[in-house]
C-alpha cells in the first residue's frame, strides 16, 4: 500500500488538548463554567476565521477544566488583498516613469515598483499594489485566545490569590496544559507556564502526569483517579447507587439535583453505604432527609413501603474503603447531626408553638416594616380577609378561624432551634410541631406548606387555608417593601419579592381562587395601616404592585402555560384584575385564534387603533355617532352589524362565553372590510370625519373588553 | 476451657495536648512563629491581632497558635457532647501564601496520623466573613469522612482593607478533630492528657459560663461597659491623627484594638442573654466593625505610611 500523500498544512487538521488546573471549584459552578469555557473558545476561534469544522468539547472535574478541540485547521487561509495608492495622473509623469509618490507608495506596501498596477476606479485610474495577508497558524492563534478563553470566564465571586495585581478567578490556578498535536503550547496563564503535565486525583493519583493528547489524557488521569467526563462521573455513580439498592432490598430516595452535585463535587466518585440507629427514625422524614441530603448531601433509602430506611449512601471522593474507615467516620457525622436534631425536636416542643410568638418581636423582617411579630398580625388580617371574601362568594371550604390560627402559627418556628440550625426547614418544622401538638391537620398543613410555591415548579399549598396564609404572607411582604421603597431591580432582590409574585399567581391560577388582585392589594395596604407599623402606602405604590403582579402574571401564563406573548398581551390590555377570568379570556382567545376571520380582523383593528392613534382620538371618548351623518352604505351596515354584534357580546360576555363572544366579534370581518374598502375615514367634511371616527373609536372599546386584536400578531417582544 | 483474655488496649488516637504539640511541632517547621493565645476574650482565632493585624501590609509572616474562642450563645451548660461555650481552634498564617498550601495543609494531617489514602478528605466550598471585622475571604471547609475539621482561607480584606499580598489562614477545630482521632462520642470524653480528660479540666467552666451567659449576667452593666470600651478606642483613634514622628511609632493602636475585642465580646454576652434585637444587633455589630476598620486603618499608616492602599469600607 502506498503511504498517503502528505497534505499540505492548510488542508491537515489539528487537535488542541487544553487544561486549566485549580484548587477545587465550588461544585455548583462547574457546569456553566464548562459550558462558557466552550462557548468562549468557539467564539474566539470564529473571530479567527478557524472554526470551520471545528469540535468543541468540555469537561471539568472539581481541580480542572477541560477542552478538547478537535477538526482544528492548522492554519488560516491567505488572504489576498489590493491596496490603492495615489492615481494615475500622479503616479506616473508625462513619459510615463514612476513618480516619487508612486515609489513611496511601493516603499510603504513592501513591494517592488514594477509590481505596481492600475486599476479603474468610479474615480478614474488609480496606482494599486496587491498584498497577501499570511494567514495565521492554529498554534498563534491558540496562543492568543486560550488565555482570553479563561479570563472572559464569569463567576459569582472571584479572588486573588496573590494580591491586588494578582490573577483574579474562582479558586488559585495551579497548572495549565496546552498541547497541540503532541507540540506544547507557549503562553502562560496567571503567570503559569502552559504545559504538557497534569496532576492526577489528590491522593490516589501521581502529581506529574505527562499526556500527549485527549485520549492519552483521559487514559492517564483514569489510572490516577480522576474521571473527567462528568457524564462517566454520573453514569458510576447511578450504577453503584443501583447496585447498593438491589443488594439491600431498598430503593434510593430520588433526588436529581444531589445526583448532579456529587457528579461534579468528585474526581472519583465512589458510593458506599452506611447506617443509623433505627431509633432516629422517630424523627419526621423530612428532617432525616434534609440533614442527609443538604447537609452531609447523603442519598436517602426506602424501603419498598415508602418508609425511610435506616440507611443512607454516600458518595465518597476515592476509590474505595477497604478499612471501612470513611464509612465509619460517615456514620459518626450523622449520628451526632441526627442527635442533634432530634435534641432539637424534644427541646422546641417543652413549650407550645404559639409561645414563641413573643419572640418573633426579635426577629426582624425589615427594619422599617417591623419584626416578624408585627409581620404575623398583618398577614393574619389579610387572611381573614381572603376567606371571608371567598366564603361570601361561595367557597364554602374557606375558614376565616383555621386561616386566622395558621397565619398566628406560621412565623413561629422561625424562633426555634431546629429552624435557627436547620433554617431550609422553616414552615415545615412550624407544621410538623403544629401537628405534633394536635392542631387541625387543615391548619399544620398550612403552616407547613405556606412558604409554597417557591419556583415556577414548586406545588402550591395542598388546602386552602395554606393558599389564604401564603397569598396573605406574600401581599404583605411585596406590599410593605413597595411601600418602603425595597422594589427589585435588575438582579437585586434581597426579599424574593418576584418569587412572592410568582407564588400569588400560582396559588390563584391553579387553585382557581376568585381574586380580584386591586381589592387584595388594598386589602394588605389596610392590614399595613392599621397594624404596626402603621405605614401608609400611596395609590401610586398600590398601582405598582399590581403592575408588578401583573407581569409575573404574563410570565407565568407565557412560560408556564404555553399562550403566545401576543395572546397574553391582548387579555391583559383588555384588564386581568381577575388572573381566573383573563385566564378563560386566553383560554377562549387561543381557541378561535385559528378561526378564518380572526387574524384579519385583527390586522383592522390594529389599523383602527393607528388610525385613532394618528387623529388623536381616545378609544373611551364620549361621543356618540350620529347615523344622520352617514354617507355610505358600507359604514351604515358596519354601524348596525356593530350595534347588533355588541349586545350579543355583552350578553355572552356575562355567561363567561367568551369564545361564543369571540367568535361574534369575528363575524365582524365582512363588514369591518367593506367599511375599509368603500369609505374614506379622513373625509374632508370635518362633522363627517368626526363620526367615522368616533364609530371606529367605538368598535375599539366595545370589541376589545374581553381582549384587545390590536395587540394580536404583534413581533415576539421579550 | 477457653479463657479470653482481655488484652490491655492501647488508647486510639493522640492527646489533646499531643495533637496541639503535633500541630505546633509541624507548623514550626514549616517557618512558623509559635506565638501564644491572645489574653483578651476572642470569639474566634481571626481576632488575634497576630491574624487581623498582623495579615496587613507588605511583610511576610508565618505564625501558628492556639486561640480558645469564646462563643457565650452557643454554650450548652455542659449537656451537649458536641457543642462548647469555649472550644480551641489551632490557628496558622502564612503569609504570602505558598503555591503548595494545600499540600502543605495536608501533611499536617498526616502529621497527626491521618492516612490520606484510607479517608474521604475534600475541599468543600465556604467562603467565610466576619461581618463584626469587616473581614473576609473565599475558600473551603475541609470535610474529613464528613466531618468539618478546619476551614481553609485566602483572606481577601481585614478591617475593609484589600489585602496585598494574601494570606492564607488555616482554623482547625481542635476539639472536633480529637474526638475524631480518638474515636470517642463526647468531647468531655476526650483525653486531654495520658490520665485527664477533657471533661475534668473543662466541664466546670462550661456549666459555669454557661449559667453566667444565659442567666446571670447583668445585661445593663454589660451595655454600659460595651459604651466604656468603645468610648476608649474611639478616643484612642481619635488621637492617632494629630500624631507624627516617633510619638507616631508608639502610639497605642494595639490598646484601641483591645477595647474593640472587649465590645466584641461584650456584644456576644448580650446576645446570649437575648436582650439584643435583630435590628439593634445589625446596628451594634457596625459600631464593632466601625473600630475594627478604623483600627485597621491606623495600624496600617503606624506600620509603613507608603504602604496604605486606599481603603474600601466594609
Amino acid at each position: 500500500m502506498k503511504p498517503a500523500p502528505k497534505s499540505a498544512l492548510k488542508d491537515k487538521s489539528v487537535e488542541l488538548l487544553f487544561e486549566v488546573g485549580c484548587e477545587e471549584i465550588p461544585a455548583g459552578m462547574l457546569p456553566k463554567a464548562e459550558e462558557e469555557l466552550r462557548t468562549n473558545i468557539e467564539k474566539l476561534l470564529s473571530a479567527e476565521s478557524l472554526s470551520e469544522g471545528v469540535t468543541v468539547e468540555t469537561f471539568s472535574a472539581p481541580r480542572r477544566l477541560t477542552a478538547w478541540v478537535r477538526g482544528l485547521p492548522a492554519k488560516q487561509s491567505d488572504v489576498e488583498s489590493e491596496v490603492t495608492g495615489p492615481p494615475k495622473s500622479v503616479a506616473y509623469d508625462s513619459v510615463g516613469a514612476p513618480t516619487r509618490a508612486a515609489q513611496s507608495f511601493a516603499e510603504k506596501q513592501h513591494v517592488h515598483v514594477n509590481a505596481l498596477y492600475l486599476i479603474q476606479t468610479p474615480k478614474g485610474e488609480y496606482l494599486a499594489a496587491k498584498q497577501i495577508k499570511l494567514g495565521k497558524t492554529a498554534e498563534q492563534i491558540l496562543t492568543a485566545i486560550l488565555p482570553r478563553a479563561v479570563h472572559d470566564l464569569t463567576w459569582p465571586r472571584s479572588m486573588t490569590w496573590t494580591g491586588l495585581d494578582g490573577t483574579r478567578f474562582i479558586r488559585p490556578i495551579r497548572w495549565i496544559v496546552a498541547v497541540l498535536d503532541g507540540k506544547p503550547l507557549k503562553f502562560s496563564i496567571a503567570g503559569l507556564p502552559a504545559g504538557d503535565t497534569t496532576r492526577g486525583h489528590r491522593f490516589i493519583g501521581s502529581n506529574s502526569i505527562r499526556v500527549r493528547n485527549f485520549a492519552d489524557y483521559e487514559k492517564k488521569l483514569h489510572s490516577n483517579g480522576a474521571i473527567i467526563r462528568p457524564s462517566r462521573r454520573r453514569e458510576k455513580i447511578e450504577a453503584e447507587l443501583n447496585a447498593h439498592a438491589k443488594h439491600g432490598s431498598f430503593r434510593i430516595h430520588e433526588d436529581a439535583d444531589l445526583r448532579r452535585l456529587v457528579t461534579y463535587l468528585n474526581e472519583f466518585p465512589t458510593v458506599i453505604q452506611g447506617d443509623f440507629d433505627p431509633a432516629f427514625l422517630s424523627l419526621p422524614d423530612e428532617i432525616l432527609i434534609t440533614v442527609m441530603r443538604d447537609h452531609q448531601k447523603y442519598f436517602a433509602v426506602e424501603k419498598k413501603n415508602g418508609e425511610l430506611a435506616p440507611h443512607f449512601l454516600a458518595v465518597i471522593n476515592i476509590a474505595k474503603d477497604s478499612k471501612g474507615l470513611i464509612r465509619a467516620g460517615h456514620e459518626r457525622v450523622l449520628r451526632a447531626r441526627f442527635a442533634d436534631a432530634q435534641f432539637f425536636w424534644q427541646s422546641d416542643q417543652k413549650c407550645r408553638l404559639a409561645d414563641y410568638l413573643p419572640k418573633l418581636e426579635r426577629v426582624t423582617y425589615e427594619s422599617r416594616l417591623g419584626s416578624y411579630r408585627d409581620k404575623v398580625e398583618r398577614v393574619r388580617a389579610i387572611a381573614r380577609w381572603l376567606t371571608e371574601q371567598w366564603f361570601n362568594l361561595g367557597l364554602l371550604q374557606a375558614h376565616v378561624a383555621e386561616a386566622d390560627r395558621a397565619a398566628e402559627l406560621a412565623k413561629c418556628d422561625l424562633a426555634t432551634e431546629m429552624v435557627r440550625e436547620f433554617t431550609e426547614l422553616q414552615g415545615i418544622v412550624g407544621g410538623l410541631y403544629a401537628r405534633a401538638q394536635g392542631e387541625p391537620d387543615e391548619v399544620a398543613d398550612a403552616v407547613y406548606d405556606h412558604y409554597r410555591p417557591v419556583g415556577l415548579e414548586d406545588p402550591i399549598p395542598r388546602n386552602l387555608t395554606g393558599c389564604a396564609v401564603s397569598l396573605a404572607d406574600k401581599l404583605d411582604s411585596i406590599v410593605g417593601c413597595f411601600a418602603v421603597g425595597v422594589v427589585p431591580t435588575g438582579s437585586s432582590d434581597p426579599y424574593a419579592l418576584r418569587r412572592a409574585a410568582l407564588g400569588i399567581v400560582k396559588i390563584i391560577i391553579e387553585k382557581k381562587l376568585p381574586v380580584s388582585l386591586s381589592l387584595a392589594i388594598g386589602a394588605a395596604a389596610k392590614a399595613l395601616l392599621t397594624h404596626k407599623p402603621k405605614r401608609g402606602v400611596t395609590p401610586e405604590q398600590e398601582t405598582q404592585v399590581l403592575e408588578f403582579i401583573l407581569d409575573r402574571a404574563k410570565f407565568v401564563l407565557r412560560e408556564k402555560e404555553g399562550f403566545g406573548y401576543d395572546e397574553v398581551s391582548a387579555v391583559f390590555r383588555a384588564g386581568a384584575d381577575d388572573l381566573l377570568d383573563a385566564r378563560k379570556r386566553l383560554v377562549a382567545l387561543k381557541a378561535i385564534r385559528k378561526s378564518k376571520n380572526f387574524e384579519p380582523l385583527a390586522v383592522s383593528f390594529k389599523r383602527i387603533r393607528k388610525i385613532l392613534e394618528k387623529a388623536n382620538v381616545s378609544a373611551g371618548q364620549g361621543r356618540q355617532v350620529n347615523p344622520e351623518l352617514f354617507e355610505n352604505q358600507a359604514e351604515r351596515h358596519l354601524y348596525s352589524t356593530a350595534r347588533e354584534a355588541g349586545s350579543k357580546v355583552q350578553s355572552l360576555k356575562r355567561e363567561g362565553k367568551y369564545q361564543e363572544a369571540l367568535e361574534v366579534i369575528a363575524g365582524l370581518r365582512p363588514a369591518v372590510d367593506e367599511f375599509f374598502d368603500g369609505v374614506m375615514v379622513m373625509a374632508e367634511n370635518e362633522a363627517v370625519r368626526a363620526n367615522r371616527l368616533t364609530l371606529l373609536a367605538e368598535l375599539l372599546r366595545e370589541f376589545t373588553t374581553v381582549a384587545d386584536f390590536s395587540e394580536i400578531g404583534g413581533e415576539e417582544r421579550r | 476451657m477457653k479463657v479470653k483474655v482481655k488484652l490491655e488496649q492501647k488508647p486510639r488516637g493522640l492527646t489533646f495536648q499531643d495533637l496541639i504539640l503535633k500541630l505546633s511541632h509541624f507548623w514550626v517547621k514549616q517557618g512558623c512563629v509559635l506565638q501564644q493565645p491572645y489574653d483578651v476574650e476572642v470569639g474566634a482565632g481571626t481576632m488575634h491581632p497576630e491574624t487581623f493585624l498582623r495579615v496587613l501590609g507588605p511583610h511576610p509572616y508565618r505564625v501558628s497558635y492556639v486561640q480558645p474562642s469564646r462563643r457565650p450563645a452557643d454554650g450548652r451548660y455542659g449537656e451537649n457532647p458536641n457543642r462548647l461555650y469555649k472550644h480551641s481552634q489551632f490557628q496558622v498564617i502564612l503569609k504570602p501564601s505558598p503555591v503548595d498550601v494545600q499540600d502543605v495543609y495536608l501533611k499536617s494531617l498526616g502529621a497527626i496520623g491521618i492516612n490520606l489514602k484510607e479517608h474521604d478528605i475534600r475541599f468543600e466550598e465556604d467562603n467565610w466573613e466576619s461581618p463584626t471585622l469587616g473581614a473576609w475571604g473565599i475558600g473551603w471547609q475541609v470535610l474529613l469522612d464528613g466531618l468539618e475539621i478546619t476551614q481553609f482561607t485566602y483572606f481577601q480584606q481585614s478591617g475593609g482593607i484589600d489585602l496585598d499580598p494574601i494570606s492564607v489562614e488555616l482554623t482547625y477545630g481542635l476539639e472536633r478533630i480529637c474526638a475524631f482521632l480518638q474515636g470517642v462520642e463526647s468531647v468531655y470524653d476526650l483525653r486531654w492528657s495520658a490520665d485527664k480528660t477533657y471533661g475534668d479540666i473543662r466541664l466546670m467552666e462550661e456549666q459555669q459560663f454557661s449559667e453566667y451567659s444565659f442567666d446571670r449576667s447583668d445585661a445593663a452593666a454589660i451595655r454600659s461597659e460595651f459604651e466604656l470600651h468603645e468610648k476608649q478606642a474611639k478616643e484612642l483613634l481619635d488621637g492617632f491623627k494629630g500624631t507624627a514622628g516617633k510619638d507616631r511609632a508608639r502610639y497605642p493602636i494595639l490598646a484601641a484594638y483591645d477595647h474593640c475585642l472587649k465590645c466584641s465580646h461584650l456584644f456576644n454576652l448580650m446576645d446570649a442573654r437575648g436582650v439584643i434585637s435583630t435590628t439593634e444587633r445589625a446596628a451594634l455589630m457596625a459600631r464593632v466593625r466601625t473600630l475594627a476598620c478604623r483600627t485597621a486603618s491606623a495600624y496600617l499608616e503606624q506600620i509603613s505610611p507608603a504602604a496604605q492602599r486606599p481603603e474600601v469600607r466594609a
